[in-house]
Formats: C-alpha cells, sequence, structure tokens
C-alpha cells in the first residue's frame, strides 16, 4: 500500500490530478452544487444530462482528442505543432463540403469524415516530413500551415461560413435519441480506448520515446526515427480530422476564423500540464487528456464565477502559471522537503507499532 | 545542405501563399484613353478576412467590371504597410478612382494628398480613416452602434415585463464589438435591463454555446440571449437546444444576431430566431452611383455616407428579403 | 606538517534515498600533492567530490580549506561559491562553451558581468596560454581545439582564478598518450607551484605515474591513504574490489588457444565500406572467436566496426552471414541477422536515459520481435529480471530510469540488452572504458564465457592489455585503413606499437 502510494507521488500524473483537485475543491467551496447532473429534457424530445459537469467534459473533448496527437508529436520530435487549429479548420472546411454536395446519411458522413481525414492527415505528413526529414525545427515548420491553414479553409468554404444541418449531425455533435450522454464525450472515450489498444498492441509508446529520448540509441537498435516522426504526425491529423468535424457538428456551421480558434495554445498547455516535457522523450497520453479537462474546467469556472470578458484571459494565466509552478521540479523538491520534515518524526513512532 | 534546402523550401512556400492570398497590384495597365473607360484602382482587405469580406469583395467584383464601363484592379492585404504602397502604386498607374478600405486608420494623409496632386478622386468604403475630409470624395460606411441601437431599440418595443440578458460579445476591442456593445451597455447602466451574462466568445460559435451552457447550469433565468454575430447566436442557440429551452417567436427566450447571413434569415423566417440586424457589405452601388454623378459634372451632398442598413424581424421576414439582403448561401 | 594541508574532509556522511553514499569519510590534501582518488564506481568517489564543491549538500562532517590564514571550516552551497573559494573542477566531458573563443571561456562567468574590456581579456589569455605552453589561441573558437586542449584551457581558466585545489575528474578517458602526456606535464607544473590536486582516474598506470597519495574507497567507506611508491598494484586492486586478487590473475591465463580458420567464418565481409569508413576492408569471423580492432583514437576501428553493424550508410561491399549472402543495410537488418553492437559512447548513442532498465533491457530484442508484438509487462519483467541478475546490475529495481545508474552498471544494462537478443556475432566497441576495475574484469570474464558458448566477439578496448587477454586475431589500423594482421606468438605489445607506427613487425 505505501509503495503503491509512493509509486503513484513519483507518477507524470501526480500534479494534473492534483490541480484539477484543487479546481473540484474550489468549485465545490464556492458552490455546493457546481457539479450537480440533472437529466432534462432537450429540445429533441431526448432526456439527457445537463450540468456544469457535463459541460465541462463535453467541451474538452475537442482539445483532449487534439492533444492526443500533440503529445506523441512532442515526445517523438521535441517540439510542438501550431497549426493543428487551422488544419482543423481546414478539416471541418472538407467536412462541410462533402456534406454539402451530398444527401445527409449515415455513410455520407463516413465518407465525410474519412475524406477529411484523409486531407488532413496529407497536411499534417507534410509537416512530419518538414521536421523528420528536412530536421526543420516543429515550430517554425508548422508555421507556414498556421498562418495558411485558414486561407486554404476559406479557399474550400468559398468565403462563405456555410451551415449544415441534419438530425444525424446533431447527433454527433449533441446527443444521440436514446442516450443522455454527449456524443463528444463518448467519441472523446472510444478515442481514447483506441489509443490504449493502439499503445497496448504495438510498439508505438516505446519506440516514441525511445526516438524522442535519444535518436542516435534509436537507430542503433533498429528503429527508423523518420518513420516514428511521420507515424506521430499522422495520427496527429487523425486526431485533428476528428475534433474539427466534432466542432462543426456541434453547431452544424463552419467558421474558418474561428472554429478551435487559438487551440493550439491549448493543447500546447494542455500537453505541458500533463506532464510531458515539451522538450520531447517520456509522454503521458492520460496526463494530456486530464490536462485539457483542467484547462475546461477553469474556463467553465471563469464562466460561472462572472469574470468580465476583458479580465478572463488573464485569470487564466495566473491559473495556469501557479499549475506549472507547482510542476517545476523546484517546487517538487521543496515539497518533499517539507513532507520529510513534516512526517520524520511519526515515521519514526511508526516502527514500534508495527512491532507491538 | 539539407538546411539551405529546406530553408528555400519554406520560403518558396510561403511566397507561394502569400501569392494566393493577395493579388499584387497590377502594374503596366493600358493607358487606356479610350474614352468612356473609368480606371479604377480599389485597395481591400482580403477575402479570406471574414465572410463579411467575401461578400464586400463579391459586391465590388459585381460592379466594377467592364461591363458596366469600369477598368478596376484590386489589391488585397491585412497590412497598412502594403495597402500604402499598393495605392501609392495606382496613383503612379494614373487611375481616376482610387477606393480604400483601410486595414488601420492612421498614415493615410501623404498618399491622399498624392492622389489628390495627381487630380485622383479618393472615395473610402467600409472603414474610415484619420484624415482630413478635404482628402477624400466621400466615405460610404457602416455604423456599428447604429446596428446595436437598432437591435436594442427593436428590443425596449417587445415591451417585455422583464430584460433578463445573456449578453455574447465578438473580439474584445474590434469596432463592431464595440459598437454592438455600448448601446446594450447603455440599458443595463440605466436598470431597464437586466444583464445576466456579458462574456467575449470571439466570434466563435463553440464558445458562445458554453458560455450559455454555463448560465443554464447555474439556473439563472434568462428571456434575451443578444449575440453580436450570427455565428455566436447559432451556438447559444445549440445550447438552448440541449437543455430543452425554447427559442424564436412567442417561445421561452429571444434570440438577436447580427449581419444578416443567409441561413440566420432562414432561421428567422422558420421562427427559431427573432431578429438579425444588418451590417451590409454593399457598398459599391452607392459608390458606383456618386463616380457617375461626378461624371456627370455633379457635387456629391454629403461627405460621410452612411450604409442603408435594416434589420428583420421573424414575424415579417419574407423569402424575397433573405434573397435579397442574405449574405452567403 | 598541519600548515601544508590545503583542505581537510572529516567525518562526511551522506546518503541518497536507499542507499549510503558516504560513511564517515576522511581526505586529506597537502600543498603541491597530486592525490588520487580511487575506487571502483559506486564507491563514494564522485559523491566526496560533489559533496566537495557543493553540488551535493552533506549531511554531516566538515569541511576545512587552508584560507591564508590557516584552516577554516567552510560551508560550500554551491559549484560557484567552492570556485570562489579556489575549488575548481575539471570535468572528463568539457563544461566549458564550445562557440565561445578560448578567451571568453577564460573569463566568462568571472566577477564583474556588465564590464568586459575585450582587449585585455585577450592579452591576459594569450599570456596565461603561453605561461602553461597550451597550444591555443585566444581568439580560436574553443569548440575547434582537440578535447585535450579545451581540458587544459578549463585548467588554465581554473589557475587563473586562483585556485587551491584542482580536481581532475577522469580528465584522461578520452585522451591519446600525447596528450596525456602534455595533460601531466601541465599537472606537474600545477604541482611545482603549490596546487593541491585530486586526480581521480581508472587507468592504474597513470595513477601510479603522476601521483604522490592515493586515497581509496570501497562502497562509501575510506579504505585507508596511502603513499602510492609504497603500494603494490595486486593490493590497491584488492583494496578497491575487497576481494582476493586470484580473479584477476587467473584471467589472464585463460586465453582461448584454438584457432578456427578452416571452418565457414559466421560473418564475411568482402570491400565494405561506408560514409564514416570510406577505404574499403576485408573481415571475417569465425564461431567462437574473439577478434579486435585496434589502434590509436581516430585509426578507423569504431568507424569499420560500425560498417559491419551498418550503422553508418553503406556504401559497398558484399555480405556473407554463415556462408549465404545476405544485404545488410540497416541496423535492423544486422540484428536480424543475429548481430549484435555495443556502441562506443555508451551516453549519446547507448542508453536511453529517461527509460527504465527494464525497457533500455528489453529494447533490441522488442525492436526485433516486431513493432505489433509488444512483449507483455510480465515478459519484460521476466528478461530484465534475469538478466539485472546474471550481470549483477546494481540498480534499485528494474523500474528505475537507467540514467540514475552508475557508469559500470549502465554498460551492463546495454550489453544485457544484447546478449537478451541472442547474437551469434556481437561487437564490443569500448565496453571497459570509463568504468570500475571490478566491472572492467567482470566484462572481460563475460566475453571468454560468450566465445566459449560459441558466440563470435570483436572486442575494442583503449587499453591493449585487455585485449591481448582476450583476442585470438587483431586488425590493426592506421589513418583509418587496415595495416594488418597479428595472431598467436605474434600478438604482442611490441608487435602492435610497431604496425601502428608503420615498422616491421618482429617476428617473435
Amino acid at each position: 500500500m505505501g509503495n503503491g502510494l509512493k509509486k503513484f507521488t513519483r507518477s507524470q500524473l501526480v500534479i494534473p490530478l492534483f490541480s484539477l483537485l484543487l479546481l473540484v475543491v474550489f468549485n465545490l467551496i464556492r458552490d455546493v452544487e457546481f457539479f450537480s447532473v440533472s437529466i432534462v429534457t432537450n429540445n429533441q424530445g431526448n432526456r439527457v444530462l445537463s450540468g456544469n459537469l457535463i459541460s465541462i467534459l463535453n467541451g474538452a473533448s475537442a482539445v483532449a482528442i487534439i492533444s492526443i496527437g500533440m503529445t506523441l508529436i512532442t515526445s517523438s520530435c521535441k517540439g510542438q505543432d501550431i497549426s493543428v487549429a487551422a488544419v482543423a479548420a481546414i478539416a471541418g472546411s472538407v467536412f462541410v463540403s462533402v456534406l454539402r454536395s451530398n444527401e445527409i446519411t449515415v455513410p455520407v458522413i463516413i465518407l465525410a469524415f474519412l475524406f477529411s481525414c484523409l486531407v488532413t492527415v496529407l497536411f499534417s505528413t507534410f509537416n512530419g516530413i518538414l521536421v523528420a526529414i528536412f530536421k526543420i525545427q516543429p515550430m517554425i515548420a508548422t508555421l507556414i500551415l498556421f498562418s495558411a491553414g485558414r486561407s486554404i479553409a476559406y479557399w474550400i468554404n468559398g468565403g462563405a461560413t456555410p451551415t449544415v444541418s441534419s438530425p444525424l449531425l446533431s447527433s454527433i455533435g449533441g446527443f444521440i435519441p436514446g442516450i443522455p450522454i454527449p456524443s463528444p464525450i463518448i467519441i472523446m472515450v472510444m478515442f481514447l480506448i483506441l489509443i490504449s489498444l493502439v499503445l497496448r498492441f504495438t510498439n508505438l509508446g516505446l519506440y516514441t520515446q525511445v526516438v524522442g529520448i535519444n535518436e542516435e540509441t534509436a537507430h542503433l537498435n533498429g528503429i527508423n526515427p523518420i518513420l516514428i516522426k511521420l507515424i506521430a504526425f499522422m495520427i496527429s491529423g487523425i486526431c485533428v480530422a476528428t475534433a474539427g468535424c466534432i466542432t462543426v457538428c456541434r453547431i452544424g456551421l463552419i467558421n474558418h476564423e474561428t472554429l478551435l480558434l487559438d487551440a493550439e495554445m491549448d493543447v500546447i498547455l494542455t500537453v505541458a500540464i500533463g506532464g510531458t516535457a515539451l522538450s520531447g522523450g517520456k509522454f503521458n497520453l492520460y496526463g494530456s487528456v486530464i490536462g485539457a479537462y483542467i484547462i475546461q474546467a477553469l474556463t467553465v469556472t471563469l464562466y460561472a464565477m462572472k469574470v468580465p470578458s476583458a479580465a478572463v484571459k488573464a485569470y487564466k494565466a495566473i491559473v495556469i502559471i501557479v499549475i506549472v509552478m507547482i510542476s517545476s521540479p523546484v517546487v517538487k523538491e521543496f515539497a518533499i522537503n517539507l513532507y520529510k520534515k513534516l512526517f520524520k518524526k511519526q515515521v519514526g513512532t511508526n516502527i514500534p507499532m508495527k512491532a507491538s | 545542405m539539407k538546411k539551405i534546402l529546406a530553408l528555400i523550401m519554406i520560403a518558396v512556400l510561403t511566397l507561394g501563399l502569400a501569392a494566393c492570398v493577395a493579388t499584387p497590384p497590377a502594374s503596366g495597365q493600358t493607358t487606356g484613353t479610350s474614352s468612356g473607360v473609368i480606371k479604377i484602382g480599389i485597395v481591400n482587405n482580403p477575402p479570406s478576412e471574414s465572410g463579411y469580406r467575401a461578400a464586400n469583395v463579391a459586391d465590388f467584383e459585381r460592379v466594377f467590371n467592364e461591363a458596366n464601363g469600369y477598368k478596376a484592379s484590386t489589391f488585397y492585404s491585412l497590412k497598412n504597410d502594403e495597402q500604402l504602397n499598393a495605392a501609392q502604386q495606382f496613383i503612379t498607374d494614373g487611375v481616376d478612382y482610387l477606393l480604400i478600405s483601410a486595414a488601420a486608420t492612421d498614415g493615410w494623409t501623404n498618399v491622399l494628398e498624392n492622389a489628390k496632386n495627381a487630380g485622383i478622386k479618393v472615395f473610402l468604403f467600409d472603414r474610415m480613416m484619420n484624415v482630413d475630409e478635404s482628402l477624400f470624395e466621400a466615405a460610404v460606411v457602416s455604423d456599428m452602434a447604429a446596428q446595436g441601437r437598432m437591435a436594442v431599440q427593436w428590443l425596449k418595443e417587445q415591451e417585455l415585463p422583464e430584460y433578463n440578458v445573456v449578453h455574447i460579445q465578438g473580439a474584445m476591442g474590434s469596432d463592431a464589438q464595440i459598437g454592438r456593445t455600448t448601446p446594450l451597455d447603455d440599458e443595463f447602466a440605466k436598470g431597464t435591463m437586466n444583464c445576466v451574462i456579458q462574456q467575449t466568445a470571439t466570434w466563435d460559435e463553440a464558445t458562445a454555446k458554453q458560455i450559455v451552457e454555463s448560465v443554464i447550469n447555474s439556473g439563472e433565468k434568462f428571456n434575451v440571449v443578444y449575440a453580436e454575430n450570427d455565428g455566436m447566436a447559432k451556438g447559444a442557440v445549440a445550447a438552448l437546444d440541449e437543455a430543452g429551452i425554447t427559442h424564436g417567436v412567442d417561445k421561452e427566450v429571444i434570440i438577436i444576431g447580427f449581419d444578416c447571413n443567409k441561413w440566420a434569415l432562414r432561421e428567422l423566417l422558420a421562427g427559431n430566431w427573432n431578429l438579425d440586424v444588418q451590417c451590409s457589405p454593399f457598398q459599391a452601388d452607392k459608390i458606383d452611383e456618386m463616380i457617375k454623378d461626378l461624371e456627370a459634372g455633379k457635387t456629391l451632398p454629403e461627405k460621410i455616407v452612411i450604409n442603408d442598413e435594416t434589420y428583420f424581424d421573424a414575424r415579417t421576414i419574407t423569402q424575397e428579403d433573405i434573397d435579397k439582403y442574405g449574405l452567403g448561401d | 606538517m598541519q600548515n601544508n594541508v590545503v583542505l581537510s574532509m572529516r567525518n562526511i556522511n551522506k546518503s541518497f534515498p536507499g542507499v549510503r553514499a558516504l560513511q564517515n569519510v576522511d581526505f586529506t590534501l597537502r600543498k603541491g600533492e597530486i592525490h588520487a582518488l580511487m575506487g571502483e564506481n559506486g564507491a563514494g568517489k564522485s559523491t566526496l567530490i560533489k559533496v566537495l564543491t557543493g553540488v551535493y549538500p552533506k549531511d554531516s562532517g566538515q569541511i576545512f580549506l587552508n584560507l591564508n590564514s590557516g584552516l577554516k571550516e567552510i560551508n560550500v552551497r554551491s559549484p560557484y561559491e567552492a570556485q570562489n573559494l579556489g575549488i575548481s573542477t575539471v570535468y572528463q566531458e568539457i563544461t566549458l562553451c564550445p562557440n565561445l573563443t578560448v578567451a571568453e571561456n577564460m573569463f566568462i562567468g568571472r566577477g564583474n558581468y556588465s564590464l568586459v574590456n575585450w582587449r585585455s581579456m585577450k592579452k591576459k589569455t594569450a599570456e596565461i596560454l603561453k605561461k602553461l605552453n597550451i597550444p591555443a589561441r585566444a581568439t580560436q573558437q574553443l569548440g575547434t581545439c582537440s578535447i585535450a586542449v579545451q581540458q587544459m584551457v578549463a585548467i588554465a581558466r581554473a589557475v587563473d582564478m586562483d585556485c587551491k585545489v584542482l580536481i581532475f575528474d577522469e580528465p584522461t578517458s578520452s585522451l591519446d598518450e600525447q596528450e596525456v602526456e602534455k595533460l601531466f606535464s601541465l599537472m606537474r607544473e600545477l604541482k611545482s607551484r603549490g596546487v593541491g590536486i585530486i586526480f581521480i582516474t581508472h587507468f592504474l598506470d597513470q595513477m601510479y605515474e603522476i601521483s604522490d597519495m592515493v586515497t581509496v574507497l570501497r562502497n562509501g567507506e575510506l579504505i585507508g591513504e596511502y603513499e602510492v611508491k609504497d603500494l603494490p598494484r595486486v593490493q590497491l586492486i584488492s583494496m578497491m574490489m575487497g576481494k582476493d586478487l586470484e580473479d584477476v590473475s587467473t584471467l589472464q591465463k585463460r586465453k582461448i588457444s584454438d584457432e578456427k580458420s578452416d571452418v565457414l567464418p559466421i560473418y564475411e565481409a568482402v570491400g565494405l565500406s561506408s560514409t564514416n569508413c570510406p577505404n574499403a576492408f576485408d573481415f571475417k569471423i569465425s564461431k567462437g572467436e574473439v577478434n579486435g580492432f585496434t589502434g590509436l583514437l581516430g585509426s578507423g576501428r569504431s568507424e569499420s566496426v560500425r560498417a559491419v553493424f551498418a550503422a553508418d550508410k553503406i556504401t559497398d561491399g558484399r555480405i556473407k552471414i554463415n556462408g549465404a549472402d545476405v544485404k545488410i543495410k540497416k541496423p535492423k537488418d544486422a540484428m536480424m541477422h543475429g548481430i549484435g553492437y555495443l556502441p562506443e559512447d555508451r551516453k549519446r548513442d547507448g542508453i536511453v536515459e529517461d527509460l527504465s532498465v527494464r525497457e533500455n533491457i528489453i529494447l533490441a530484442l522488442q525492436v526485433m520481435k516486431g513493432f505489433f508484438r509488444p512483449f507483455s509487462r510480465a515478459e519484460a519483467e521476466a528478461f530484465a529480471d534475469e538478466y539485472i541478475k546474471l550481470l549483477g546490475i546494481k540498480t534499485a529495481s528494474m523500474d528505475t530510469p537507467i540514467k540514475s545508474l552508475s557508469g559500470g552498471n549502465q554498460q551492463k544494462v546495454i550489453l544485457a540488452r544484447w546478449l537478451l537478443t541472442n547474437p551469434q556475432y556481437l561487437i564490443l566497441d569500448e565496453p571497459t572504458r570509463g568504468i570500475d576495475v571490478g566491472t572492467k574484469v567482470e566484462i572481460q570474464k563475460l566475453i571468454l564465457k560468450l566465445a566459449e558458448d560459441g558466440v563470435s566477439i570483436t572486442f575494442i578496448s583503449s587499453e591493449i592489455e585487455e585485449m591481448l587477454r582476450t583476442c585470438s586475431r587483431l586488425i590493426v589500423m592506421r589513418d583509418r585503413k587496415v595495416v594488418g594482421q597479428l595472431k598467436g606468438e605474434d600478438m604482442t605489445q611490441d608487435n602492435i606499437m610497431h604496425m601502428i607506427a608503420g615498422e616491421a613487425v618482429q617476428n617473435g
């Protein structure tokens, strides 16, 4: 038991979980009812879950999904892809334009999704080639699509903000009739399970980390670093397409200018909070996902506190600075020393108690 | 070596992309002395800026073409210095008229003086700039505050027993946000309306949805959603739908949007929304009319021309309105 | 006598979670003395130095330093403070900035930051370089100097900062013999100026050549302080290892005598060349043979074995494994043909520092098994457990990150990685570099044991003695070319030297 606790305190998940806990406690003190979940009947006549908890889980899904891909890129390439949000806008635009040129049925939606996946994977691979083969720093390489992505999306949309509406789409972005949980949450969970299975049944995790920590060793042990980096970018492409399509389905509208605006920064932050060093190496996918929930919980908290519009970003920044500070090695060491000082005597008295 | 190659590749790509976005000013125009053809240079923001801008650009392309007796060259940029250079280039090329929607309000005096000295007449459209009124013939602009006043006035006419407003703002500091926020803020200050939440969604639909969700989750009652553009109104409505709150004509919550996208007007027609206020991107006809007047030797009556803008009430809107005024498709 | 003492450490204790790194260790350094600190890896040498230089805080004990007015207790809290007190360190890895000039490196981080007088800085640097006979220019970029000169610059920097205690932490491991000689003459020069020098090394010869006194540590405990000239080597080794010397001496007697030249070679290359090894060479090895590449640093011995493993891009050559033509274009091909490669630079090419010992052990076998067939946790743990026990790897657990292990144990982990793949041919490039005597002997024994079991081994070491002890055939290289082969009776230190020097071999 004690050993398990020790292991846990050393794992990368401690800080994100601790931060999430702090936010939860803060909100509970502020408003005991904050996380209460109720069942309401929505305008489609379905009985669905409602409440801040659902809002947080639902609202974070897009960022959480993108952060999975970003974690892999961060780990293997020692840098971040800042074009994810712009590429998501492209994915959404492709999705909508396929849907608009056909009658919306389940196979068409699947086709549209696969098509947007294909497009984003191509764009991501382009990024990947710049990073893996031409050895350009990821942030610089992805700067190209960061600035051009939304223009490409504009071109796909023909300059407008096209809308699509169909009950099928609202069951992807909202609720499937008969299921009270928002579909984005379900998609997120499915995605997480899928990725867990991939990590469980392939060596993706090991190879990615080895490449990120020591590329030369990877090469000398028969791993192809270029391939692994490209795979990371391709997986990220699929994540980005999924997030883009979910976001489109939520509202039934593609606005290439605002779709997932600034999400790349949230995603990078999410990865950092999740315990993956932005300089690459060891990663923690679940940490990243938890990080996404932390950021969303923070946003919802600020809305609930009615923080003025102009100040929202400042408040967010303060909390994030605090979170990042707690996870810094300096603070960690201080905490460990403090713990030792406080509990040293107790440990001493524990031993005779065990003996008796 | 690889690095150099990569750098070149990036440079080529960036240039290529830049070329896609901005059409450089066409120099070496035919020195058209052919009578009847009016040469104009248009300096605008790129259509990719927004749906509004796309409609604006399309409107100018519709009016200023050879079929209507114009020889038009256009330059798009979001950057003021590039716009200034392009305008100077147009002056050098010797256009008859210069039409400008400035990226920033300052720094134009020199260029406009050059134009005046060269005998080139200048029209401003969509955005005003900080220059002396003598330097341009006329400015055709939208009045964002007027749009806000229109919406608030309409809201007051509904004579609700009480006004509990969810106010979703655009990106803070933008013209549209300031113009559309101020009249509502005045009502909040006077106490005639009650502000449930005032929060920016930075024009983003999904963020608007989250803001409304948080209000619903807090259990506070509201009967008006005032969203500063159509997209955010749509996001807000998505949140209401999920929570089982009715909206639209004679329903629990009144929905107000801005910009008059076609899809938004269709929501009005279906009675799902209540009001949409126009922000007209159509200034070309007005300028065309004024140029024709000048060519005919008339003088223009006023310097600042406010776009005729209107609003649509769900109870009175017709399909013709949608076809005529709706943006996009 | 007492006023001769520069530094005195008394009853130093230091523990890390689970380990008592130092237990009541005393250490005394006198003026103008070169004092060697010897011990196996994990004996506590590095910890003692780190306590002295303020990298780690000590748990208890006292440190006295002679500050002009006699011995005074000091409390060092950071390497910077140590430097200001006159305690400087020269490391094996250069800790200066390679992209700054020599002069900048001499003066960086010293005193007044805001005002830099470049001209006087250059002039002063040039003077010091000349005085200490260091072949570098003040304006030269440090990175363009050889490692040895870079070290000398680090020394010059310390000397110029008026240091009383100068610590050399494994300074010679990446130097060739001439450079070592130069370093030693510099050390003697400093000694004559009255600087107290602490010298940490794994090379017994060098220790005997230069040191006056030696302090031996074992498992964090002080074994004793001795005058070097009174201490026989055998005794020193036995004190360091804490066991009888039989192990070491018996090793020397065991030697593979048989030469299996008539049987089919397990690996044969004809006209092999790579981007890093442009001169094509022929090479073969038969089952159970131990051979070696020897030559000076930079002679191309590492590049040759890298070509065998296809670690660099292969440009030409035909390869046969057990007589059959095969293509080996990348490391994975070599691995699939049963070749293992332990790289020269453990830190750069060998370990995956943030990953656990377990992950580091299974890495190669895992890659051979395939991307879609990961080992289960239980399998991986069983493998790791087996090899941690087999090689006696000292680690808190198999989940410990490899970077927290000592150098020798890291090397054992890499060895375990390749042994786990059950190779038929193992290439070991400097497996014994930078590790303690005990582990060195263990590794040599392991090589012979593996060879007995039928594994072919190519072994490279800077210590010719080690190679003579283990190899049955030596390939001698000079200037990136194979200049000859030696086997059997011809394999003597003399002959190797002659061959490297380009002279005729004397048949013995």
